[in-house]
């Protein structure tokens, strides 16, 4: 990986590897010490759920993504940061989304995942709609007022 | 102008995509936002909340107060629910 480009953004209909993310990340590097996983999967909402469909915006998705993976660089010093997001229909116990941060010390490879979600959740152009296991119409997920106001701690900073 | 619709604005539209011309009166966001809940049915039920659509133009998020470009494309969506 050249150094210049530590950011790799992907938006796919497939399943990622995490561990092969985490070798294709860090690999044979010696100057990381900290590598920080998080995958979003789909929950069954007690099952209630039979599956998710994901909508996305293309192009704009990745756009919007890169934009806010170089703002995390721009915050914390990263050495590599890879984001994937899945779109199309995703069952309970599937993967939808993986974040991997890796940082010198651990410090930033946490901080960084987790401002990288909690603006995935609000700007990164992807709609979730449920399809139900009873067979009934689904809807369309509602934003929580939650994701919302986690953006506004990283806007203090 | 191209419009592109996601999610629920999609379907209560009816269509993905779509070419218009606006009339001069329509300058900003809001002013696109208001003209589209007039033109029919599928479209009021779409934008009844205008203040709740969020509006890209070329796939970069704007607010209500920007004004339109003369040609482009304005994509409107509910909020996201990625992650």
């Amino acid at each position: 990986m050249k150094a210049a480009s530590p950011i790799d953004v992907r938006v796919q209909a497939e399943d990622f590897d995490i561990s092969a993310e985490i070798r294709k990340l860090a690999g044979e590097r010696t100057d990381i010490g900290a590598v920080v996983t998080f995958t979003g999967r789909c929950r069954d909402e007690e099952g209630r759920l039979a599956a998710l469909e994901l909508e996305h915006y293309p192009d704009m998705a990745e756009t919007e993504i890169a934009r806010i993976a170089r703002e995390a660089l721009r915050r914390w010093n990263l050495a590599g940061l890879t984001v994937i997001h899945r779109f199309g229909r995703i069952l309970p116990g599937q993967n939808i989304v993986l974040v991997v941060a890796a940082s010198t010390h651990r410090k930033a490879a946490l901080e960084a995942a987790d401002f990288l979600m909690d603006y995935l959740k609000s700007r990164a152009p992807f709609w979730k709609k449920e399809h139900l296991t009873s067979g009934e119409p689904g809807q369309w997920v509602n934003a929580k007022t939650e994701d919302e106001e986690a953006l506004a701690q990283w806007r203090k900073e | 102008m191209k419009l592109v619709y996601f999610a629920w604005v999609r379907e209560r539209v009816g269509h993905e995509t779509e070419t218009v011309s606006l009339p001069g009166e329509v300058v900003t966001v809001s002013d696109l936002l208001d003209w589209l809940k007039a033109r029919g049915e599928g479209y009021a039920a779409a934008f009844a909340h205008p203040e709740i659509i969020r509006v890209a133009i070329d796939r970069k998020h704007v607010a209500h107060d920007m004004e339109l470009p003369p040609d482009g494309e304005v994509a409107l969506f509910p909020p996201m629910t990625g992650g």
